[in-house]
């Protein structure tokens, strides 16, 4: 064929552009690949294919697609936490001459890739899958707003996922940070097609996470139960509706900014380029507006687990619920008046500088508010230690570090000795490990008997723990210690041996995490497999406080026979406090939403578009365009997208529990 | 054209020397006493955390060893504005201990005293409000905030890296009738420029600079953002193509310290550090006269070669240099023909070139480092300069004069704060160079 | 929605609902498109501030005045507000129920938004000829993403009309499709609004800057 021809067809994908000659790569593709395989001939082999799609896939079920969002939450984890391991490895080797194993070629892409698919693909899949799950069933309500919209923003992101992943065996990632700042990640510096995976596997996300905002905040608001007021909203639905509005209100401008940066890389315009009057410091004003925002996004629903948590596992309404509720929305509307403390060292002048240090710091009054009201929840309490609570304690214990030294570095004349520094990395690894992983941690514990029906064994889930958290300490301890040595980050090779000692003590410290990780896999293995032992059919295994508890384990596709009327902030424990019993009679048909394909057809298409962007295959962007806008025109023709659950099954389904729980008595 | 290629001598040297310096200093009688608080006493509460502590006490372990022998050279710096910002990093600690030691012990005894267990313990299931006690967790933090805003306002404002400096040291004013040094930094693919206007000298990977002596740094890049940082003398700050920066600051111990990039700036990033001599003033005389010596010149053309990306470069000087290539360099304009960005700032200022201004642009007559053109835009151009490359000198950021006065952050003579409308590009984009042509 | 949480004469509570009905379809799209079109909103934000940081970075070459012709801009504004006019009288007709006036008007919508679309791209096919292209300057890039961002919406919203006219043309004036017709109103009326924002930061200010 002739090269035009090829070129036509393939844009900018060659045979050199897969990476045949790096044997890491080629490793890693062989097991994936094996593993790939094999797990395909077990799906076809065991005919479940048709069952993933009708009833998985294809669903519109908040509850399953929560779920869904958690297994890709920890598959990314896996691919996230290998990079940090051969992070790790590099800086442990690569002293005194050597050159570790890593070149630079790899090595930035390595950093880059573990930044964006711990807070693109990790920790906001395991955040957004457990509000999916548990707000529908705290407020008492059927599905989401828009159940459709639910499965198509859960395929969006698997879409930005899976470019993400395919860079690593076709072309390459990214090799300019997390955020891919310009000059460095224009086309002048960064002509591969790693910067557009970077920006095309966002976009097809972000979009995803936008439209999940939108319909989140729709579901808080227009389905909560009668009776629930704002006022009596468990405080996880209050922290998930802040998060949602600041979904709403921040990725809107991710998405601008990246338009704008691919603008630049592929029409040539100058918005962030040195020459022609652009301006590389707004894409870090603009994206920073964006980025500090997610930080918030991202703890606070975490916040919300741990109040659940420690106010059911001290068996203990929550202290001070109204300040609880107050200080997560000044954290909300704070969190969009900070974003300079990322750049103090830009050379902004000092009253500006001073401001956002001191916004920064007044975000702390708040945070430090909910530490205490957490402490005075514990206090006479009656406190039982079950993995979801130790989790807790882990966080208060680690997260008042990780502020002390947030505050510390929103000092600009202390952030210009930090900055940068691995100081600054341990840090905020301090907040987001101690903070949002224990609290994801602490939340899968918590409602994984509520979405199985039977707990997790709490053997290797407390080796799990011990892992994690020993391995936490000592892998960012040490960090701490090398930023005040001075050094900073996103180094690959080291000229003073002094340090080497410090780089394999985190080295150790990241071998424990992955141990901790293999752990948490055994205990959802052995849970499997000790299910009937683990078994709660009581749908109510804690003895908590809110509405979810109050239907079976796993919930019936409908969550509630009859919407609950709410009287108390603690639903569920009033009801039982003031003897509810369990509606047996006068079921009716119940009006649901039926699956559909067309998400993840969607899904599919916009992620083919964005591949054909990012190689230049200019024929499939078109394509996957023109069929991404006619599925979705098509799908508006489908008018008929609800229908009833008769009568009799949901009989059924209820007579079924009424037995579970006459057996379990 | 030297290409990559790591020079052993040259990092053996540095290394050594950085040791030996650091051991002078802690050695010194300065510096000691007021780092070691800090990590040993936030860690102790962390470990009594919980009962698990002993495994966390293994990993401190490491500490106590460190902070014994180890180089924390942000904790005890050999300059004076790198030591104020040391004693922020403390101060604000403290502060910040004061609740955060509270919280964790309370955090412990209540997670301990309250456990299920123990029924002797008060339970009170529906105990879930105190206003007294709201007051309390809200005032607080409040307190501490208050306290540090404070300190921040001052410390920020006193330690501007545009300011100019006060005090040699703790106890000694500036010498008015000394002039401060002057060294223009550029950061280059991957390596560091230093260019001594009043010496008319230039190195690569290597600055000198006399002990007790002001230096004032301009700061720009000639690519893609980095940020120069020597911990042993002050903070960072960015160097940004097309735009300058500043740092005022003085070292106060001789010795050899490291500086380097602290911003990622692409594949050669590691390499991209430096050895910062602070020498007596015979020293400093006899460094500038070994530079004189070494004959390379310093052109547009050497610079054009130089900017082009290599990793790892040897130290490299330059006897004579080209006195307005600064300039050049921070309006981005050393190629031939290209239109300086002082230039370009003063015509849009004035509305642009009209319909004439539209076609003056150049293809890029060479193939100047990454500059490439797009998929769906056009070839790589430039604005093309509409009158000579030797435009007036562009007047560039202008400095804030600091008192002369040694006390330790206090805002005395420090202005009011003003708030007068700043000028919206300088704003938040840092400030570009000023032109008067 | 009004339901008694209270407890029953008898002093027993109400725990559960025991004669419900659901949410009637589309209780929640309202709310939900409103703060779609606040996200959407928070677009044109942005892309405003960037216009307004850039706006005066010609790099030496031509400024709005150089290059907008505003009477042909007048011509295009009035185009835009004469759609919305008549998109009113689409809805007006909805509300009475008049199928056949509802698709007159919703066609005549669409015409004067061809017209709008029509003359921004012999706008801007105008200036790129002249060579004013969105890679000459950063105000260059600036004004094209801006103005153009805001013709692709309308664009969208012109395959979204005809859409809604065969989907009315097919079911008639269900709830459904009155739902959708409000829907494409809300849109319809905001980017008129985002465009009387270019229309006065973009070419008035920009002519007299």
């Amino acid at each position: 064929m002739s090269p035009d021809l090829l070129k036509l067809i393939f844009g900018r994908l060659t045979i050199e552009s897969l990476p045949l000659h790096e044997p890491i790569v080629v490793g890693t593709f062989a097991v994936v690949a094996t593993g790939g395989l094999v797990m395909f001939a077990g799906l076809t082999y065991f005919r479940v294919w048709g069952y993933l799609w009708r009833e998985w896939f294809t669903s519109v079920d908040h509850k399953r697609i929560g779920i869904m969002y958690m297994i890709l939450g920890i598959v990314m984890l896996l691919r996230g936490f290998a990079d940090a391991l051969m992070m790790r490895l590099q800086q442990a080797l690569a002293f005194g001459g050597s050159e570790g194993y890593l070149n630079a070629h790899h090595y930035d892409q390595v950093f880059t890739a573990h930044g964006v698919i711990m807070i693109f693909f990790v920790a906001m899949p395991l955040v957004t899958g457990l509000m999916n799950f548990v707000v529908p069933l705290q407020i008492g309500a059927r599905d989401v707003s828009f159940p459709f919209l639910n499965n198509f923003s859960f395929w969006m992101t698997v879409g930005g996922a899976v470019l993400v992943m395919a860079s690593l065996f076709i072309g390459e990632f990214a090799r300019t940070g997390w955020l891919a700042y310009p000059p460095l990640s224009n086309i002048g510096y960064s002509p591969d097609v790693g910067v557009d995976y970077y920006i095309w596997g966002l976009q097809v996300a972000g979009v995803g996470t936008t439209l999940s905002g939108i319909n989140l905040i729709c579901t808080i608001v227009k389905l909560r139960a009668p009776g629930m007021t704002m006022m009596r909203m468990p405080v996880f639905t209050w922290t998930s509706l802040c998060t949602n509005v600041l979904i709403v209100a921040s990725f809107p401008v991710l998405t601008v900014v990246l338009a704008l940066l691919s603008l630049d890389r592929y029409v040539g315009t100058n918005f962030f380029t040195n020459d022609f009057g652009g301006s590389p410091m707004m894409y870090v004003n603009l994206i920073w507006i964006w980025g500090h925002p997610e930080v918030y996004i991202l703890v606070l629903p975490a916040f919300g687990i741990f109040s659940e948590v420690t106010s059911t596992f001290s068996g203990k309404r929550l202290f001070g619920y109204t300040s609880m509720v107050y200080a997560t929305v000044v954290i909300t509307i704070l969190s969009y008046l900070v974003w300079l403390h990322h750049f103090f060292t830009m050379g902004s002048g000092a009253s500006v500088n001073s401001f956002f240090g001191i916004t920064t710091m007044i975000i702390s009054i708040p945070t430090g508010a909910k530490m205490f009201n957490w402490l005075f929840t514990m206090y006479r309490g009656r406190i039982r230690f079950e993995l979801p609570m130790m989790w807790t304690i882990a966080f208060m214990l680690t997260f008042v570090l990780g502020g002390m030294t947030g505050v510390l570095l929103a000092v600009p004349p202390a952030d210009f000795v930090l900055h940068n520094s691995l100081f600054l990395i341990a840090h905020f690894h301090n907040v987001i490990i101690g903070g949002v992983v224990f609290g994801a941690f602490a939340g899968i514990g918590y409602w994984f008997p509520k979405a199985f029906g039977f707990k997790l064994d709490p053997f290797w889930g407390k080796l799990s723990f011990w892992f994690w958290v020993t391995g936490f300490y000592l892998a960012f301890m040490p960090l701490y210690v090398l930023g005040l040595m001075g050094v900073t980050r996103r180094l690959r090779v080291f000229d003073d041996p002094s340090l080497q000692i410090w780089f394999i003590v985190a080295g150790i410290g990241a071998f424990l995490v992955f141990l901790g990780i293999l752990s948490m896999l055994m205990q959802f293995a052995v849970s499997f497999l000790k299910r009937e032992q683990l078994k709660d059919v009581t749908g109510d295994p804690w003895d908590a406080r809110t509405l979810e508890w109050a239907t079976s384990s796993p919930p019936p596709a409908y969550n509630f026979a009859f919407t609950p009327v709410v009287h108390d902030n603690d639903a569920w424990w009033d009801m039982k406090k003031r003897g509810y019993v369990r509606p047996l009679l006068g079921f009716k048909p119940i009006h649901m939403p039926s699956n559909t394909g067309t998400g993840i057809i969607l899904a599919g298409f916009a992620t083919a578009m964005g591949f054909g962007l990012i190689w230049y295959m200019w024929w499939l962007a078109a394509a996957s365009f023109i069929a991404l806008l006619a599925v979705g025109i098509g799908h508006t023709f489908n008018y008929h997208r609800d229908f009833d659950i008769p009568a009799d099954e949901v009989i059924r389904t209820e007579d079924a529990r009424t037995k579970l729980l006459a057996g379990a008595k | 054209m030297p290409t990559a290629r790591r020079v052993p001598g040259n990092l053996d040297l540095s290394g050594a020397t950085f040791r030996t310096a650091t051991l002078d200093k802690l050695s010194n009688v300065r510096i000691a006493a007021p780092q070691l608080p800090l990590g040993p006493a936030k860690e102790t509460h962390s470990h009594k955390a919980q009962p698990v502590s002993r495994l966390k006490i293994l990993a401190l372990l490491p500490l106590a060893v460190a902070l014994s022998g180890c180089n924390y050279i942000v904790l005890a710096p050999a300059g004076d504005i790198a030591a104020q910002q040391r004693d922020l990093v403390i101060i604000s600690t403290v502060l910040m201990l004061l609740i955060v030691v509270p919280v964790m012990a309370l955090t412990v005894l209540f997670a301990w005293r309250y456990r299920q267990t123990n029924t002797s313990a008060r339970y009170e299931p529906d105990w879930d409000h105190s206003t007294k006690l709201e007051l309390v967790i809200w005032s607080a933090p409040l307190l501490i905030i208050v306290c540090l805003g404070a300190l921040t306002w001052m410390g920020t404002h006193l330690l501007d890296p545009y300011r100019t400096l006060g005090r040699i040291n703790a106890d000694r004013a500036v010498d008015q009738s000394r002039a401060p040094l002057e060294v223009d930094v550029v950061a280059l693919d991957w390596k560091w420029l230093f260019i001594y206007p009043d010496y008319g000298i230039a190195t690569v990977n290597e600055l000198a600079a006399p002990v007790d002596r002001p230096i004032n740094f301009r700061i720009t890049a000639s690519s893609v953002m980095n940020s120069f940082y020597i911990p042993a003398l002050a903070g960072q700050i960015y160097a940004m193509p097309g735009m300058e920066t500043k740092l005022h600051a003085v070292v106060n111990h001789s010795g050899t310290y490291k500086g380097f990039s602290a911003n990622y700036s692409g594949a050669g990033f590691s390499g991209m550090h430096f050895a910062f001599h602070a020498l007596d003033d015979k020293g400093f005389d006899g460094w500038i006269a070994g530079a004189k010596s070494a004959g390379s010149t310093l052109g547009r053309a050497e610079y054009l070669q130089l900017e082009k990306p290599s990793q790892n470069e040897p130290v490299r000087r330059y006897g004579t240099i080209d006195s307005d290539l600064y300039r050049l360099i921070l309006n981005m304009c050393v190629e031939t023909g290209k239109m300086c960005q002082s230039e370009m700032m003063a015509i849009d200022a004035k509305g642009g070139l009209g319909h004439e201004g539209l076609n003056n642009t150049l293809p890029l007559a060479y193939d100047k480092y990454a500059r490439r053109g797009t998929a769906l835009g056009g070839e790589p151009t430039f604005v093309a300069g509409t009158c000579t490359p030797e435009a007036p000198q562009g007047q560039t950021t202008a400095a804030i004069k600091a008192p002369l006065d040694t006390a330790p952050l206090l805002g005395a003579g420090l202005k009011r704060p003003t708030f007068a409308p700043l000028k919206s590009s300088s704003f938040f984009f840092g400030q570009f160079p000023k032109s008067d042509s | 929605m009004t339901i008694a949480v209270n407890p029953t004469q008898s002093g027993e509570p109400i725990f559960y609902l025991a004669d419900e009905h659901p949410h009637p379809e589309g209780w929640s799209t309202s709310l939900g498109f409103w703060i779609y079109l606040m996200s959407d909103c928070l677009i044109f934000a942005i892309l405003f501030a960037t216009f307004g940081v850039l706006g005066g970075n010609y790099a030496a070459g031509p400024a709005p005045k150089d290059l907008f012709d505003l009477s042909l801009v007048a011509v295009n504004t009035s185009m835009l507000l004469l759609s919305s006019i008549t998109y009113g009288f689409a809805m007006l007709t909805m509300a009475q129920n008049r199928i056949g006036a509802t698709q007159m008007w919703l066609a005549v919508t669409g015409l004067f938004g061809l017209a709008f679309i029509g003359i921004e791209l012999t706008e801007f096919a105008h200036m790129i000829h002249e060579g004013a292209t969105p890679q000459r300057s950063a105000f260059l890039s600036a004004f094209f993403t801006l103005v153009g961002t805001h013709g692709l919406h309308v664009s969208c919203g012109l395959i979204w009309l005809v859409t809604l006219m065969v989907q009315v043309w097919k079911f008639g004036l269900i709830e459904a499709n009155r739902r959708r017709l409000m829907c494409l109103s809300m849109f319809w009326h905001f980017l008129d609004v985002v465009w009387i924002g270019v229309f006065t930061f973009v070419y008035l200010l920009g002519v007299l800057r």
